[in-house]
């Protein structure tokens, strides 16, 4: 081998991180409705790649609001917000929806299409990337079966249960392998066993490389898990690593 | 895709079945046993064998919008009933424009000229003098004296039958043939009239041909803003259906956008679906229309004879619509359906920057 390629044990050790930067980085945000006060201030917080954190605070804080902030759907009055590296003020709105191909949401009322069925639903991140059926049908018929809704894919979710719905969402948030998921109020809806086994799936799939933002006020739900915990309260955000 | 490729996705897959792995270990014994069914088949990398098991291969997907934000059986009418008046204008532009073509090439064709009777001078000498120099020009195919009794029957409609028109001094008229060619030179036919025949007029009837051509020319403007009423009446419907079918369906768009839809392909599948109304709506106006002209053809073909056609076709001509009256028909169609198709685009655009902004 030529003396120009380069041992992976001469790497320094933290070029991985190095080559990653935070997925979404929030410095200085402010958010104000028309001339009201601002209901969030001063938001300076990061999410690093393969990271696990709660999002959190009381009803109203904020909490929903500054995941809009994140997926870019509500613009900060002030700040900067910058996504996989890059700062979204600027963008146009094809470079947003790139970006938000790399994030998967989760929402407290799941927001399935009810017109779809439930395959057509797991699906329309990739069919609205312009994918041939042909390509994914696979992908997403081993996620239904394997998040327990195999037997389920031709119907369409108002026939579902509470938790089949959220199944069905988690599924759709996962299906283009996103970088970062954001879950809100994911327990919400669902008994308290099922947010348990919930919460162990989105654990396992932080420890397989997604970086996952639960947003919850559920504090028995935090307390199952020692995690990072970025705290919405009078519209300020505290973070407790 | 065939079975036998190898499939491009394993790497992909592979980290998919990472993550689902741990949805199985959580989610039960359902889920679980199924992975164990199909655990081996994963393992060889032919998880696309499953396929054919599980969906057929040409099932349509669902459109991505509700079909009942996408009925538009109304504006459907609407685009019809607006093309079919467009093509009703447009055919009765060209039918009003070939009769009045007729009209002036036939008039065109034909000069007069007036003899009026003057002291002093002998009227029969008059008329013998300027027939004769009529005559000379090359241009003038014929010349045809009207005797008295002619001209007294131009005047009966005015005047009545059984006058003694005797006494009065009524003009006398030459009539003048024109042979096919150019125009001919009547400033030099006028010249020599007034020199030999003071008291005749040449009259060309150019002052007919300008207001026929003028009552033409105004139909044809009448006809295309009739035209632009009508598309900008379209344009109207389709920009509010677009906006009510986008109010309808806010929730779906906010979601395609969360899941990375990008405007254009929001964009598409309510430009597709007004398109489609428009080119509908349009055929079925234009079909109208050529029925109209077809069917309205015949059927005064047959009343030919009758006194009331006469007077139809006295401003008509002919009921019969020419061939480039039937392509402007199907212009008229295409053009509706393309502002349809235009106007919706724009309109998703518009709103979905408003919807943005209004975030």
């Amino acid at each position: 081998m030529s003396e120009f390629v380069v041992e992976p044990e001469r790497l320094p050790e933290n070029w991985a991180e190095e080559a990653q930067p935070d997925l979404v980085r929030f410095e200085n945000v402010g958010l104000r409705y028309g001339i009201g006060p601002e209901i969030l201030r001063d938001i300076d917080f990061s999410i690093p790649p393969q990271s696990f954190q709660f999002l959190t605070g009381p009803s109203g804080a904020g909490k929903t609001t500054l995941l809009k902030l994140v997926m870019q759907t509500l613009k900060p009055t002030r700040g900067r917000v910058t996504l996989f590296g890059e700062n979204v003020g600027q963008m146009s709105q094809s470079e947003l929806a790139r970006l938000r191909r790399r994030i998967g949401i989760v929402f407290q009322d799941f927001r399935l299409l009810d017109h779809l069925t439930t395959y057509e639903n797991v699906a329309l991140p990739l069919l609205v990337q312009g994918r041939e059926e042909a390509s994914y049908r696979a992908e997403v018929i081993e996620l239904l079966r394997w998040v327990g809704l195999g037997d389920r894919m031709h119907v369409p979710p108002v026939i579902l249960s509470g938790g089949e719905k959220q199944r069905a969402a988690i599924a759709r948030a996962l299906i283009a392998q996103p970088a970062l998921l954001l879950a809100d109020e994911p327990t919400g809806n669902v008994d308290p066993g099922l947010a348990r086994r919930l919460l162990r799936l989105f654990i396992e799939l932080n420890k397989s490389g997604t970086a996952v933002v639960i947003a919850t006020h559920d504090l028995a739900l935090m307390d199952m898990i020692d995690a990072r915990r970025l705290v919405l309260a009078e519209g300020a955000l505290h973070v407790y690593e | 895709m065939s079975m036998n490729e190898p499939p491009a996705e394993i790497p992909r897959l592979q980290s998919i079945r990472i993550r689902v792995r741990a949805v199985l270990d959580t989610l039960g014994d359902r889920a679980g046993s199924l992975f164990a069914r199909f655990a081996p088949l994963l393992r060889q990398g032919s998880s696309l064998a499953l396929k054919p098991l599980l969906v057929p291969r040409d099932r349509v997907l669902a459109p991505v919008l509700p079909s009942k934000s996408r009925s538009g059986a109304a504006l459907m009418l609407v685009i019809a009933i607006m093309t079919f008046l467009a093509a009703l204008t447009a055919g009765a532009v060209h039918l009003v424009a070939d009769a009045s073509r007729d009209w002036s090439r036939a008039i065109a064709r034909e000069m007069t000229i007036q003899i009026r009777p003057a002291p002093g001078r002998i009227i029969e000498a008059d008329i013998e003098a300027a027939a004769d120099l009529a005559r000379r020009q090359r241009s003038i195919e014929s010349v045809r004296i009207m005797d008295r009794r002619e001209g007294e029957k131009l005047l009966e409609p005015w005047l009545g039958t059984g006058l003694d028109l005797g006494d009065l001094p009524v003009p006398r008229l030459i009539v003048l043939k024109l042979a096919n060619g150019p125009a001919p030179d009547l400033s030099g036919l006028r010249a020599q009239l007034a020199e030999r025949v003071p008291n005749a007029v040449l009259d060309d009837h150019r002052l007919w041909l300008n207001r026929l051509k003028l009552m033409a020319d105004s139909l044809l403007l009448i006809g295309l803003l009739i035209l632009t009423l009508v598309l900008v009446a379209t344009a109207l419907a389709v920009a509010f259906a677009t906006r009510g079918a986008m109010a309808g369906t806010a929730q779906i768009i906010d979601v395609l956008h969360l899941v990375g839809a990008e405007d254009s392909y929001i964009a598409r599948q309510f430009q597709g679906h007004f398109l489609r109304l428009g080119l509908r709506g349009g055929a079925a106006g234009c079909l109208a229309a050529f029925a109209f002209f077809i069917l309205g053809g015949l059927l005064l073909g047959r009343l030919t004879n009758t006194p009331g056609m006469e007077q139809v076709e006295a401003l008509f001509g002919r009921f019969s619509l020419p061939l480039a009256g039937y392509i402007s028909l199907v212009i008229i169609g295409v053009l509706v359906a393309v502002v349809t198709g235009v106007v919706s685009r724009v309109t998703v655009y518009r709103t979905l920057r408003g919807m943005e902004q209004g975030q």
